[in-house]
């Protein structure tokens, strides 16, 4: 079985994520970046499966900036085998129809009988990238799971709607996504530290997946038209209180319609 | 709760700039521990220990170990579940022997990783400290059988260790001990008998434990010269390596006792329980001895360890309580950090702490010269200065452990003395520090009768004058360091003259020597520190980090000008020989006056 996981790097949720007010696309030097903790889940789903069949081999893709590469030495550490890091001058700020159609090349160049991708990230929010990666490659997809189970032929695994549960399931090769309710990540044993540094970890330029943006582009996606900055906040209005505050008050809101 | 922060810049300072690591890593067998690779790796380790260990330590005090009727003991919630991501994560292995499992990495490293578990929870790194000891004597003394069928679950710390010496009536005086051991005729012994406080000597956290045990053979010369040690796993082994039946041991109850609750001290009986002898009989204290500067490196440490996790939590209290006005100040009221009596105890506790790492690491590269280096000359001087340090680091590092808690404690108020802030618990944890591993009443006489005379005092006052070489250095580095300077060679020169009074009087009088061993010691301590604080002021600007250098002067002149003056002003203690502390008999101990009018 050859797993494929998803890796994106993000902002570090719990520092200030800014956007270039120029581009509109994000600055990647505003904030630490990390691994979104959504694929680092996903990453623990495919490295239990292979806990316990020999033979398994998981891969991680990941596509951005050469700071990539940095996540996926930190996530070979935690187990996967091999990485392959999508890296382009080309893909900055690349939109979610020109990343799924980059990451379902690399998908097929690098081979695969499971996609395993986090249900969304913490940055972009999209949550669509795993199922227009299978329409690319034409295969079944199974969304927002909350839980997954891998045999040898096929995966099931159960999603919450707003009414109950769905039991999905789906012949591989396929494409799954996991929801925040898989499992933490484990945290990397040394000799996994110590062993990343040599594990294969291939950079592909979208030549090598015969891709050219002509091409990616000619498919249509989303252009910046324009950006402007959020307007600073005012300051409010300080209602004095010369015996009369409640009234003013209540004058206040209604003026606004919110009483 | 308190958070825990790991002090990886520090370490990361003290390894490439302070105690030459960059050379331990050029050593023959740790060209893989490079700089680069163990700062990353240490990130990883602060981050478990900070992530899994460091939240149990509150619970572990409030809950405790727990003895249970059928003799098993239970650990507090959570102890079991991070000891099992602890062996999965391997940080015990990293600087274990590769042939058994380990990682080989260089003592300096495995005595970092000691220091983040135990500011993570002390009663919990307790395990596997004590499995380290048990894996030390089984690599250095054990027979190739044992090792094989021993150490690599050991190793990787599926299966735990304890050190079985104390009994009743024998504790300091180790040699007092009466289990007996009787050869069968298979080649095992029976063992039988009662040991006190040993840690971790039944938990739920493996699922066997690997006992290391003193005992008397039949016939063997009194004292200490009559000790053999032996291994009893908690289950016999099957020929295949599979777990057999019980052995005959069993925890007959656990203490309840001032901190480390959450480590059970227990009370183990043998009664004809199957042992294994560890090399020759009578053997036992020379393999003890193996361990010894290593263990009571690793307890100085936890000294280190909890003023840290103490003192992280007294600078935070410290900027959230607001009390009063602080001089100058124009909001209607100040953070007590503001006030220049919490400023000293946070600079006291900060200055020392850092000086204690260095003397910890100082200590622990040497260690990794005396077994690395290539030149058997230098591997021998190595040797030296780590059998000089070793008290030193133990009993100034203890010390300094219930002081600096002590006073993290002080700067919560009486917050800090009520249990609810958590702070107590670092005071009531770091006490065990300076009794057990040898008293520091022990150490000190460790230093002056065996240190200090080693080449007849040329060790001791060869590395003395290696300390001065540093007053030339900061002479030249300019009048930012005057004041470090002037103090160094002042109290330096204190220590020369104690000394000398040691190596002249220790002969003669041996009972004046011991009297002023304790505050002798005291002296070395705030020496060392204060040298090794200057040795990072001049370090810090190699950093490129402006405002990491100036730290690194201010806490070194701080030290300097405010720390170091205790060190003469022991002299007089240290010198003062031992009639006084006999002059006055026990009854004038007692209340004298009361006793006549009764």
């Amino acid at each position: 079985m050859k797993i494929i996981v998803l890796v994106k790097q993000v902002p570090d949720t719990y520092g200030e994520r800014k956007l270039n007010a120029t581009t509109g696309i994000l600055d990647r030097a505003a904030s630490e970046p990390i691994i979104d903790e959504i694929s680092e889940r996903a990453l623990e789903v495919a490295l239990r499966y292979r806990d316990s069949h020999k033979g398994t081999e998981v891969v991680l893709l990941g596509m951005g900036p050469a700071s990539v590469t940095a996540a996926l030495r930190k996530a070979l550490a935690l187990g996967a085998d091999s990485a392959v890091h999508v890296l382009d001058d080309a893909l900055a700020g690349a939109d979610m129809g020109y990343t799924a159609a980059v990451l379902a090349a690399a998908t097929i160049h690098t081979g695969y009988d499971l996609v395993i991708a986090g249900n969304e990230s913490t940055d972009g929010r999209g949550g669509v990238i795993p199922s227009m990666i299978a329409e690319h490659l034409q295969r079944p997809s199974l969304t927002f799971l909350d839980s997954l189970d891998i045999l040898d032929e096929r995966v099931s695994g159960v999603r919450r709607t707003e009414t109950g549960t769905v039991d999905a399931h789906a012949a591989l090769p396929a494409i799954v996504s996991i929801t925040e309710l898989a499992p933490d990540v484990r945290f990397p044993n040394f000799k996994g530290i110590l062993s990343a540094k040599k594990k294969p970890l291939t950079v592909l330029a979208l030549a090598d997946l015969g891709l050219d943006t002509a091409a990616l582009s000619s498919r249509g996606h989303s252009i910046i038209a324009k950006t402007e900055q959020r307007p600073s906040r005012t300051a409010g209005t300080k209602v004095a209180d010369d015996g009369n505050a409640g009234v003013d008050l209540a004058d206040f809101l209604a003026a606004r319609h919110l009483i | 709760m308190s958070h825990f922060s790991p002090p990886l810049s520090d370490i990361t300072f003290v390894l490439e700039h302070v105690v030459g690591y960059p050379d331990i890593a050029r050593l023959p067998g740790y060209e893989h521990a490079d700089l680069e690779t163990v700062v990353e790796l240490l990130d990883q380790c602060g981050e478990f220990m900070a992530e899994v260990v460091a939240p149990t330590n509150r619970t572990g005090d409030l809950v405790g170990a727990r003895w249970q009727s059928d003799g098993s003991v239970l650990t507090p919630p959570g102890f079991a579940d991070a000891y099992h991501q602890y062996v999965d994560a391997g940080w015990g292995a990293l600087p274990l022997p590769e042939e058994f499992g380990g990682g080989g990495f260089p003592r300096t490293i495995g005595l970092i990783v000691q220091e983040l578990m135990t500011s993570a929870n002390m009663a919990f790194a307790l395990c596997p400290l004590l499995t380290q000891g048990a894996i030390e004597a089984l690599v250095h003394y054990g027979s190739a059988k044992q090792q094989q069928l021993f150490l690599p679950k050991m190793v990787t710390g599926e299966w735990t260790g304890t050190m079985n010496l104390t009994e009743p009536q024998a504790g300091s005086d180790v040699g007092a001990l009466t289990t007996r051991a009787v050869q069968r005729d298979d080649g095992s012994y029976a063992l039988s008998g009662q040991k006190i406080f040993i840690t971790f000597g039944e938990h739920d956290m493996a699922e066997q434990i690997i006992h290391l045990v003193l005992a008397r053979t039949p016939g063997s010369p009194a004292g200490t010269k009559g000790i053999s040690c032996f291994i009893v796993p908690k289950f016999l082994m099957n020929d295949d390596g599979t777990l057999g039946e019980q052995n005959g041991v069993s925890a007959l109850s656990i203490e309840h006792k001032l901190g480390i609750h959450g480590a059970p001290t227990c009370v183990l009986s043998y009664d004809d329980a199957t042992g294994y002898l560890i090399g020759d009989e009578n053997m036992g204290m020379q393999i003890m001895f193996v361990m010894m500067n290593s263990a009571r490196l690793s307890v100085g440490m936890q000294g280190l360890a909890v003023a840290e996790r103490a003192y992280q939590q007294s600078l935070a209290y410290a900027q959230e309580r607001r009390q009063g006005l602080a001089i100058g100040a124009a909001s209607p009221d100040s953070a007590i950090i503001e006030f220049p009596d919490v400023r000293r105890m946070l600079m006291t506790q900060k200055a020392h702490i850092a000086a204690l790492r260095r003397m910890m690491l100082l200590n622990a590269a040497h260690f990794d010269h005396s077994t690395h280096d290539p030149d058997p000359v230098s591997r021998a001087r190595a040797e030296e200065i780590v059998g000089l340090l070793t008290p030193i680091c133990k009993s100034f590092g203890t010390d300094l452990g219930d002081e600096l808690t002590s006073l993290a404690l002080q700067i919560h108020g009486g917050m800090g003395y009520i249990e609810e802030t958590g702070v107590a618990q670092h005071l009531r944890d770091a006490r065990i520090a300076p009794i057990y591993e040898g008293t520091n009443g022990i150490q000190a006489a460790d230093l002056v009768g065996r240190k200090l005379s080693v080449r007849g005092g040329a060790s001791a006052t060869e590395f003395l004058a290696g300390m001065r070489e540093i007053i030339a250095e900061l002479a030249a580095a300019g009048d930012a360091f005057t004041s470090i300077r002037v103090q160094l060679d002042q109290h330096l020169a204190s220590l020369e003259t104690a000394t000398e009074w040691m190596l002249r009087t220790g002969r003669a009088d041996p009972n004046a020597m011991l009297a002023g061993s304790g505050p002798y010691l005291r002296m070395w301590g705030l020496c060392l520190g204060g040298w090794l604080m200057a040795r990072s002021a001049l370090a810090g600007p190699a950093t490129g980090d402006a405002a990491f250098a100036e730290t690194q002067l201010v806490l070194a002149r701080f030290y300097a000008e405010q720390l170091l003056p205790e060190c003469t002003a022991l002299l007089g203690a240290a010198t003062a020989g031992a009639d006084d502390l006999f002059e006055l008999d026990a009854d004038q101990l007692a209340d004298v006056s009361k006793r006549l009018v009764g």
